[in-house]
């Protein structure tokens, strides 16, 4: 008696999508948090310079939108990561107070609605691109024009720098890095259990 | 079909016919036609070369074993009373070797009842099986003078790790206990807790036993049955149509049957110690590498408060050390003395806290006294170190390319790659992806790619920890080649039959005490 | 980092109000505070907050651990604010690229005070909340999916050990040859490849986790809670307390005139 599994790709979440999906955004605060210290030789002239231009550097704050979803594949991970990913810094004592999560969830709908556009079919570099972009588009909105954004008091144009900056960024490193990222997970076979278990070999435009 | 009756464990059997497993992604099953019955209460050891799927089967009782996602393939039928594992999730419980992925949740309390609170068992009868699995395991609760119930997870030792884990499994009242090498990770006293931890646990409820595991010493008398598997088509046996069992039957009659073939698959038979090369030329007055002088270590760095930077707590204090060429250098001492801490620190890549580690003009050649200023390429050529976990080390994405990485940055030394690659049997790997390869490939090629920029000195952390007999015998032959040419070898470690093979000193690190460290160097071990 | 997951010894007050009724007033006050960049209402909120502080547990050397680098960040903000504000009132500094005025001087010094003042009340809730009884309170009493919620916190559980482990790859490519030094491109990419490691060994762990959460019985649809979350009068006091700083914040800039809405 041979019992065949026919693969489909569910949309339900199983347990281990859920724990690796968590982890990989703690993972991603942890690597922020380390980064960061080494970035704030480059935030400090840029804080004191022209403060917009850290825009350049907030793309590290997405990368486990994109990531998350690109590994996991399923509807919900941009946002189910990235909320995490604030709750985390919650807990560590984030500059931004309980607000943290409001913008964490921003950010991950940024990512999270690109990802819809394509049915969550496609997981392309153009598409990981423009869900960091999306991601970084919002992440700008919510700086500049919501009322805990720290850019609220910002002329227009320097808002306009600023968000320019956080949506190249988003692109990429939260975008571009990810895509690589997740290509290299893929090879040393770590996403077997996963619908990205075949990223390496994936065409990369389409 | 409830797991208990009267509030006792029903202990459970299982058939498999034919069974057979296939992993997503992988081309040829990991174990086939497996023919197999254990009765309810009988307690099993199952042996078998890697690659006999021995896991699979215990993931599959588990109930966690693929999904309708992936594209597995399950041949033949496994049931448990009866009853297709997967519908029957926590009839039985299963412990796996990594101690930390064994802890769910934060307090002591909470990850024992984690268990019975998926089984929707009422809150009073949880919190009453969470202080009986507690004290059956032997961290008792407050009450009776042991841990409290929001004891943090985090400060449990690795032994006690485990047995939190069993604890956790017992709260579910299973009839069928599965052990995936639960001690592979443990030092000498853990191993003992976690075994003793189950054989209580195994007499008060009579549950069934299945326990997968190297060393058979350890549950050779807890075990009544021993069974052999056959390597599956997956490790490359032309000889695939006689799947599953290879040999069945009580402990001491299996082990004497197939003494020889379990030692050549590399299982450790009771009374076995590998043949390993012998050192040829150990000398005590060799040229003197590196020296501790009144170290004091930590894993800790300096915090900042304010405006005032603290230096962390030192883990173990006043350590001398010396370091020769052509001698081995065993660090030894229980758990949580700070053997690796000072390890690293004495292969320069830990800051010391107090007192100096300098290194001899022989092995610096002008780089500086102290090894934790060195530049990184520095260091590769004249420290080597070799960390417990082989992945934590890999930098590249292919095996050739691990090889040669140490060589490039010299910018010598990339043809003696092939004979690194030849003499620690890698060369069928060159191409593939270093995570990939199994647990002993890739501690061959941890020590490869180490040795690849020709270090004076090597310093390995536990290099010994869970391998198999073959493996080791591998291991701790080439080291003993490595010492005879000249290379000062400085290991962590355990396992005194390691330390023989390599001779040399211990230096032995005492538990912290009040802030004093207490050590001794003995002779020759 | 392990020890922000951690009540142990915290026996205040707060501890024992239920982590949703905590965090529903701590938010409260975020929102209320944002909506205005003032010294005033920033002020008042805070001095309620610091009053309030005993009664999480900390102490005021804890609190000056946890709180200084908030207020560097938000010290940052306020200069940022300061220089990139559009000007009102007597210019003092004029630079170009951007400029202090008196009025951006005014509104960088408001933005600073309530940076900390939203900061604050986290760090508070944070303090007297244990992760587990927050998950329990969201699976519970929000009634949030429990598979995701306890997911997630059987994840956070690792972050100590991910933290470690970013150490000690950290040293083990150090071993292997790959420097922290060298110029900014190198050790970027160095960062980049020791950021690889570690997500290799996070869906290793998680992927082990989740076995052990699934072979616990987790996932199914059914399940009993071991600690139950309630609610009690002290969560009604919790709010009210929140509902309090709020309008006295907000009453206290009106009354002094400073009250600005940011979207005007």
């Amino acid at each position: 008696m041979t019992t065949v599994n026919v693969k489909k790709t569910s949309y339900n979440w199983r347990v281990v999508d859920i724990v690796v999906a968590a982890l990989i955004a703690i993972a991603g605060g942890v690597i922020f948090w380390a980064w960061s210290q080494g970035a704030a030789l480059v935030s400090i002239p840029m804080n004191a310079t022209y403060p917009p231009l850290t825009g350049l550097i907030a793309g590290g704050w997405m990368i486990p939108a994109v990531l998350g979803m690109l590994i996991i594949r399923k509807p919900g991970a941009a946002l189910f990561c990235e909320a995490v990913a604030a709750t985390g810094e919650l807990i560590m004592g984030s500059q931004y107070g309980t607000t943290v999560l409001i913008s964490g969830i921003l950010q991950g709908l940024g990512a999270e609605l690109i990802f819809a556009a394509f049915r969550y079919k496609k997981f392309n570099l153009p598409t990981a691109l423009l869900a960091g972009a999306g991601a970084g588009l919002f992440c700008g909105l919510n700086d500049s024009f919501l009322p805990w954004g720290w850019n609220i008091a910002y002329e227009a144009i320097d808002k306009l720098a600023y968000i320019t900056f956080t949506t190249i960024s988003g692109a990429v490193i939260a975008g571009g890095l990810s895509w690589i990222a997740t290509r290299g997970l893929a090879k040393t076979g770590v996403l077997s259990s996963f619908a990205s278990r075949k990223a390496a070999s994936e065409p990369v435009f389409n | 079909m409830s797991a208990t009756q009267n509030g006792t464990v029903r202990p459970a059997a299982i058939s498999a016919e034919g069974w057979g497993w296939r992993h997503a992604g992988r081309a040829r099953p990991a174990i086939e036609g497996l023919d197999l019955r254990i009765e309810p209460g009988e307690r099993v050891l199952l042996l078998g070369p890697s690659g006999a799927g021995k896991s699979t089967l215990l993931h599959a009782l588990a109930g966690v074993l693929g999904d309708e996602e992936d594209d597995s393939d399950e041949t033949g039928s496994l049931l448990i009373d009866g009853v297709v594992p997967r519908e029957q999730r926590g009839r039985a419980g299963l412990m796996q070797q990594d101690p930390e992925t064994q802890v769910v949740l934060s307090r002591v309390g909470d990850d024992v009842a984690f268990g019975a609170e998926n089984l929707a068992v009422p809150r009073d009868e949880i919190w009453a099986r969470v202080h009986e699995a507690l004290d059956d395991v032997g961290l008792r609760t407050a009450a009776v003078g042991g841990l409290a119930l929001d004891h943090p997870t985090a400060a449990l030792s690795g032994g006690q790790k485990q047995r939190l884990a069993l604890a956790g499994i017992l709260a579910m009242r299973p009839g069928l206990i599965l052990l995936d090498e639960p001690t592979a990770n443990l030092d000498p006293a853990g191993v003992l807790e976690v075994r003793d931890a189950v054989g209580r646990c195994l007499d008060k409820t009579g549950a069934t036993l299945v326990v997968v595991e190297h060393r058979v010493s350890v549950w050779k008398d807890l075990v009544d049955r021993i069974v052999v598997l056959q390597p599956g088509a997956a490790a490359g046996h032309a000889d695939s149509s006689k799947g599953g069992v290879l040999l069945d039957g009580p402990p001491d009659q299996v082990l004497a049957e197939a003494r020889t073939m379990l030692m050549s698959a590399g299982v450790w038979v009771p009374g076995y110690v590998p043949s390993t090369r012998e050192r040829r030329n150990e000398s005590h007055t060799a040229q003197l590498l590196l020296a501790a002088q009144d170290l004091a270590v930590s894993r800790e760095k300096p915090r900042r408060k304010g405006f005032k930077t603290i230096p962390p707590v030192p883990v173990q204090t006043g350590i001398i050390a010396q370091v020769r060429a052509g001698q081995a250098l065993t660090i030894t001492g229980p758990n949580g003395a700070g053997k690796s801490t000072f390890a690293l620190t004495l292969a320069g890549l830990l800051a010391p806290v107090d007192g100096k580690v300098s290194a001899a003009v022989e092995l610096s050649e002008g780089a500086g006294i102290d090894p934790f200023t060195w530049k990184a390429e520095q260091l590769i050529s004249r420290i080597g170190t070799v960390f417990q976990e082989p992945e934590h080390q890999f930098v590249t994405g292919r095996v050739l390319d691990e090889l040669m990485f140490g060589p490039k940055h010299l910018g010598h030394g990339e043809d003696r790659v092939d004979e690194l690659l030849e003499r620690l049997r890698l060369t069928h790997l060159v191409d593939a992806n270093p995570y990939t390869l199994s647990g002993g490939e890739k501690r061959r090629l941890s020590v490869a790619t180490v040795l690849a920029a020709h270090p004076k000195v090597l310093v390995l952390d536990e290099p010994t920890f869970g391998q198999d007999a073959n493996t080791w015998a591998e291991l701790a032959s080439f080291l003993s080649e490595l010492l005879d040419a000249g290379t000062a070898v400085v290991s962590v470690t355990h396992d005194q039959e390691f330390s023989a093979v390599l001779g040399g000193t211990e230096l032995r690190l005492g538990p912290v005490q009040q802030g004093e460290a207490k050590h001794q160097e003995a002779g020759a071990a | 980092m392990r020890d922000a997951l951690n009540l142990r010894g915290n026996h205040a007050l707060l501890t024992k109000a239920n982590p949703l009724a905590k965090f529903v007033s701590v938010f409260l006050i975020s929102l209320v505070l944002a909506l205005s960049i003032d010294w005033v209402s920033a002020s008042t909120a805070l001095l309620a907050e610091l009053a309030l502080f005993p009664l999480a547990g900390l102490t005021l050397r804890l609190l000056w651990q946890r709180a200084w680098p908030l207020i560097i960040a938000a010290a940052i903000g306020g200069w940022s604010t300061a220089i990139v504000a559009a000007d009102s009132g007597a210019v003092l500094l004029d630079v170009g690229l951007w400029s202090i005025s008196e009025g951006s001087l005014e509104l960088g010094l408001g933005f600073m005070l309530r940076g900390l003042a939203i900061a604050l009340p986290a760090i508070l809730l944070m303090t007297c909340t244990d992760p587990t009884d927050l998950a329990d309170a969201l699976a519970q009493k929000a009634k949030l999916p429990q598979r995701f919620v306890l997911g997630s916190l059987a994840a956070m559980r690792l972050v100590g050990l991910m933290a470690e482990e970013w150490q000690t790859i950290g040293m083990a490519r150090r071993a292997r040859g790959v420097g922290s030094q060298g110029n900014p491109f190198q050790r970027m990419k160095a960062t980049l490849g020791q950021s690889f490691g570690l997500l290799v060994q996070a869906v290793r762990r998680a992927s082990r986790l989740a076995v052990t959460m699934e072979a616990r019985g987790f996932g199914g649809g059914q399940r009993t809670w071991a600690r139950e979350s309630t609610y009690s009068l002290l969560d009604a006091w919790v709010i009210l307390g929140g509902l309090i700083i709020a309008a006295g914040a907000v009453l206290t800039a009106v009354g002094a005139g400073t009250w600005s809405f940011v979207w005007r």
